[in-house]
């Protein structure tokens, strides 16, 4: 099948056009240079994202949160929801631990508060 | 009257990477004003990731961005008086603060670096008719909401503006349980990374529409909809187009504007293109020994240019502080040409540069394979081939000083098609 | 049971309960809304003015002068800002000059003081950056500008201290009157009994009117809109600048506001809806267009927000203050402009009226000053640290383009008739007023409402009602 792609790798913006047989790219068409072609393979194979949010502390302030490695784009509201029900009290600081494995990524604070 | 080397306006990323700057030339009495409670500004409310790559070579979020420089501040043992907020800066650099534990206060300044970022452009300023119900803010107040207060401002949004922030928040509400029902952006291209269209939109199959705008705002109290319609190629509405948009919140993210009141107050000269100082190769202001850099001199959109424009204005300053005004030799006088709609600094003095001077600019539309090219006294000082020039990227253009040795008189910048 | 309830807390209301108030009298004023100023009073030009507008021997004429007159000591009094600024009324064509005369004469039969007609050439050396199309413009010193919302705020308060009561967030649902000649007036909330009425109720006077009086009457919302443009260029103009109707309609103004913005407007459209504060594309237009006529250059760029407000339009063309044919029903109706300079005069003569069914005898301990929310931006730094080290929340700037203090805001929210919205603390304050049209001060504004209310800061409401009162849950 052929999927549809915008290039993020720089402001050129390539649309990308991808053929995709099964889980694996034949062809990918659209990008002016080898790194269109990279994004094409890794958006189409195995997309990932940081998950970044904040989840609400005991104390009521929010905290900010992020995936400490990609996670499969997938799972994105999972992740999200999992982190917003995490228990945190005040203080934590910077590269805190909240949850120790989600989809393969721990969950670290990334501000110091309170 | 406290008297203090120098002082830096604003704890945000300009302001400290200016303080450590400064502190690391050598310069013993530095501080910090600034109005938060804590170091960080803008950056402790952008949550997401993407800070960092030129700097730290990683990608971080805002507050650890933030993070990594206040402990700098602190381990160079650089004082900073948060809650503190500067009222008045006049030309002869006293300083006049307010805070809750010193009251109004006047202090004395060798010198003076101006960061105090910027501020999102208001409704009013759109000229948008309708209602003014609750509901209607800018993408950085709801981004402030969500992210420090906690409260997410509503559960139907539409966002007016393509703008980072914009694209940012759309997919910050949805994570958050809202439903983003269309991003709307006035131009037929948007002023957002298209890391973030990609990764912010279209991960969320939320709609941008391009060359649309909000044309009313319905509901007195709480917002109820608003409607968008097309707009035409001088950006007018084309009546008929209406589309109805139920939501109770709209978001506003349509551009950035430099807070440069204070420095209006001392006296500073502001380039209307930028809505920032004037400055020269050391980042100087029109004012001796007043300093400007990061978004208050000309809004950037990454914040490792912030940072190093910052650093740069710092070690002036301390520059300043420890050897005077250096005597003045030939000016250059940096002219935007074709494509280019400015240029930050706006003179060059050869004399003062050390090694090399950085130009930065934005161009005025979207170029495909031009180069940038600088010439002076009819001859080309500098050349740069680029498959793609957009506005949303400033250009950062380094010039060895040796190329620039022997000029003077204008030196035009500008892009020229291949 | 009270000896007068006052319906409506706009600037007639609030004025006539403080007038009321001077006298050993039970004074209510019942509001719909949640704060007063919430109608006609918030939303219009600002302006004091002069009194040659109104045809000679009307009630406005006579109200306007007398309202004029009072004004600058009453801004003393009562502590709100006030300028008399004086106004240039231009005309464009030489052939317009009998209109111009005809004005003035009128405003002399009306009793204003200091007009005079000058030449274009003259104007604009009063008023540099006027448009070189103005040929005459009738000069008229004593007209001013004023904040409506601290006027209002300031009459509200101080008839507050004088005993006055308040009940906002509460509507008339109908009036009976009772066979001992007093009312029953049933709201929202329950049944007030009153020997008088006063229907101060703005544009819909005539909804209260019908509750009472067989008398046909209509008011119809004439909206106008307008532009406010940031303090950087309140400069442009020093005087108001009116224009003679031209072929394009009525004229609008463009004024400095006595904190130093430029305001042009408004527009003057009958519309249905009494709620419709909207502004349109179209009416926004019109406003550019015609100021452009007054004064070179504007500069449109500037404008920091639009609003509307609705004019309370009756169908005689004068203010209906008067007893009905219902004895202690009084109407004071119609109030357009010049009501709000007309105020403190519409009082007077509404305490005349009232006077004439109930006995007035003067208060001893009547309280005739009062002190708004400290300007802590216009206090010397010595006054500013003696402030600060008694309250050090008047240390902290939350509003940053207008400079307002947490004590500032805390004490609009603490005071009596205190702020419980947004738009309550911006009126009493000025927090949000700025450039920056609130961006910045608001998150930590609705974290100062919320926590003196007990609310969340996600219920603070910009303006209106909370459903169950102050700090109830309804707005989550």
């Amino acid at each position: 099948m052929i999927k549809e792609l915008t290039c993020i790798c720089c402001p050129m913006g390539c649309a990308l056009t991808v053929e995709v047989e099964g889980d694996k790219v034949v062809k990918v068409e659209g990008n002016t240079c080898k790194r269109g072609a990279d994004y094409a393979v890794s958006e189409i194979t195995a997309p990932t994202r940081v998950v970044t949010t904040t989840v609400i502390s005991v104390q009521g302030r929010p905290v900010p949160v992020k995936t400490a490695v990609p996670i499969p784009k997938d799972k994105i509201f999972e992740v999200t929801e999992k982190i917003k029900s995490a228990e945190v009290s005040l203080p934590v600081n910077v590269g805190d631990v909240i949850i120790e494995d989600l989809y393969g990524s721990p969950i670290v604070v990334c501000a110091k508060v309170g | 009257m406290r008297e203090f080397d120098l002082v830096i306006v604003g704890g945000g990323p300009a302001g400290m990477a200016a303080a450590i700057a400064a502190r690391e030339k050598g310069l013993e009495n530095v501080v910090i004003f600034e109005r938060d409670h804590s170091l960080g500004g803008i950056l402790n409310q952008c949550i997401h990731n993407g800070f960092g790559l030129h700097t730290f070579k990683e990608e971080l979020t805002g507050p650890e961005y933030a993070y990594r420089y206040a402990v700098k501040v602190d381990e160079l043992g650089i004082p900073y008086e948060t809650g503190t907020m500067v009222l008045d800066i006049n030309d002869k650099r006293e300083v006049t603060i307010i805070s809750p534990g010193r009251g109004v206060e006047t202090v004395k300044a060798g010198a003076v670096v101006l960061a105090m970022g910027c501020r999102e452009r208001p409704r009013g300023a759109l000229n948008i008719p309708g209602f003014r119900p609750k509901g209607v803010y800018t993408a950085g107040t709801a981004q402030k909401l969500v992210n420090i207060e906690g409260v997410v401002p509503g559960r139907s949004v539409v966002i007016l503006g393509s703008g980072d922030i914009g694209l940012i928040m759309a997919r910050r509400m949805t994570l958050e349980g809202a439903k983003v029902k269309a991003v709307v952006e006035l131009m037929p291209y948007s002023s957002g990374l298209k890391r973030n269209i990609v990764q912010c939109l279209e991960d969320y199959d939320i709609p941008l529409m391009l060359s649309h705008t909000v044309v009313d705002i319905r509901g007195k109290d709480k917002l109820e909809g608003v409607y968008v319609a097309a707009v035409d190629s001088k950006n007018v509405p084309i009546e008929g187009t209406e589309e109805y948009f139920e939501c109770d919140t709209l978001l506003l993210s349509c551009g950035l504007l430099p807070e440069n009141e204070l420095s209006r107050s001392c006296g500073v000269v502001i380039d209307p293109r930028t809505g920032g100082a004037v400055v020269n190769e050391s980042l100087e202001t029109s004012i001796e020994g007043v300093f400007a850099c990061g978004n208050v001199l000309h809004v950037h959109d990454l914040v490792d240019f912030v940072s190093e424009e910052s650093a740069r204005a710092g070690a002036a300053a301390a520059d300043f502080v420890k050897n005077g005004r250096r005597t003045g030799g030939e000016q250059i006088k940096l002219i935007p040409g074709n494509g280019v709609r400015y240029t930050v600094p706006g003179t060059v003095d050869v004399t003062n540069v050390e090694q090399e001077v950085h130009i930065r600019f934005r161009v005025t539309g979207v170029f495909r394979n031009s180069s940038i090219v600088m010439t002076c006294g009819g001859s080309e000082v500098f050349r740069r081939r680029s498959r793609i020039l957009v506005p949303s990227e400033m250009q950062d253009v380094v010039i060895k000083k040796e190329k620039l040795e022997g000029l003077s008189g204008e030196m035009t910048v500008e892009i020229r098609g291949e | 049971m009270y000896d007068v309830l006052i319906i409506g807390a706009g600037v007639t209301g609030c004025a006539a309960a403080r007038e009321l108030s001077k006298y050993q009298l039970s004074v209510c004023v019942l509001e719909k809304e949640s704060d007063v100023c919430e109608g006609t009073s918030k939303a219009n030009s600002a302006i004091v003015h002069a009194g040659f507008d109104a045809v000679t021997g009307s009630l406005k004429a006579k109200l306007n002068v007398r309202g004029n007159q009072m004004i600058p000591e009453l801004s003393k009094l009562l502590d709100f800002d006030f300028a008399m600024n004086g106004a240039l009324v231009l005309c464009f064509d030489k052939e317009q000059l009998p209109q111009l005369e005809e004005l003035k004469q009128r405003g002399i039969d009306n009793g204003v003081k200091g007009l005079e007609i000058v030449s274009g050439d003259k104007a604009r050396e009063m008023e540099p950056e006027l448009s070189d199309e103005v040929a005459y413009a009738l000069y008229a010193p004593t007209s001013g500008i004023v904040c409506p919302f601290e006027m209002t705020l300031a009459f509200a308060e101080n008839a507050y201290a004088n005993g006055a009561e308040f009940r906002l967030s509460e509507k008339v649902i109908s009036i009976e009157k009772t066979p001992e000649g007093t009312f029953g007036v049933k709201t929202d909330k329950g049944l007030i009994e009153t020997k008088v009425v006063i229907n101060a109720a703005g544009v819909y006077a005539d909804k209260i009117h019908g509750m009472v009086s067989e008398r046909p009457m209509t008011i119809t919302p004439r909206r106008g809109e307008y532009l406010l443009m940031d303090r950087e260029v309140g400069g442009k103009v020093s005087h108001t600048v009116f224009q003679l109707p031209t072929r394009m309609g009525k004229g609008i103004l463009v004024t400095p506001t006595v904190h130093g913005n430029l305001l042009v407007g408004p527009t003057a459209d009958n519309i249905e809806d009494k709620e419709d504060t909207s502004t349109t594309r179209k009416g926004l237009e019109e406003v550019r267009a015609k100021g452009a006529l007054s004064v070179k250059d504007l500069p449109f760029n500037k404008v920091i927000t639009s609003f509307s407000g609705l004019r309370a339009v009756g169908d005689t063309h004068d203010f209906i203050i008067e007893e009905t044919e219902v004895p202690g029903f009084i109407d004071a109706v119609g109030i357009e402009s010049p009501g709000l300079t007309s105020a403190p005069a519409i009082a007077e003569y509404l305490r005349d009226i009232v006077g004439t069914i109930l006995p007035l005898e003067p208060k001893e301990n009547f309280i005739s000053e009062r002190r708004g929310v400290v300007r802590f931006s216009r206090l010397s730094p010595e006054e500013q640290n003696e402030l600060i080290r008694r309250e050090p929340a008047y240390g902290s700037i939350v509003c940053r383009c207008e400079t307002v203090t947490e004590g500032e805001i805390l004490d609009s929210i603490d005071r009596p008739l205190g702020a419980t919205t947004l738009d309550g603390v911006k009126r009493r304050t000025r927090a949000g007023m700025g450039r920056c049209q609130a961006g910045f001060c608001s998150p930590r504004t609705m974290a100062l409402i919320a926590e003196k209310l007990g609310i969340g800061i996600g219920e603070v409401r910009k303006n209106g009602c909370y459903e169950n009162g102050k700090g109830g849950e309804g707005d989550a």
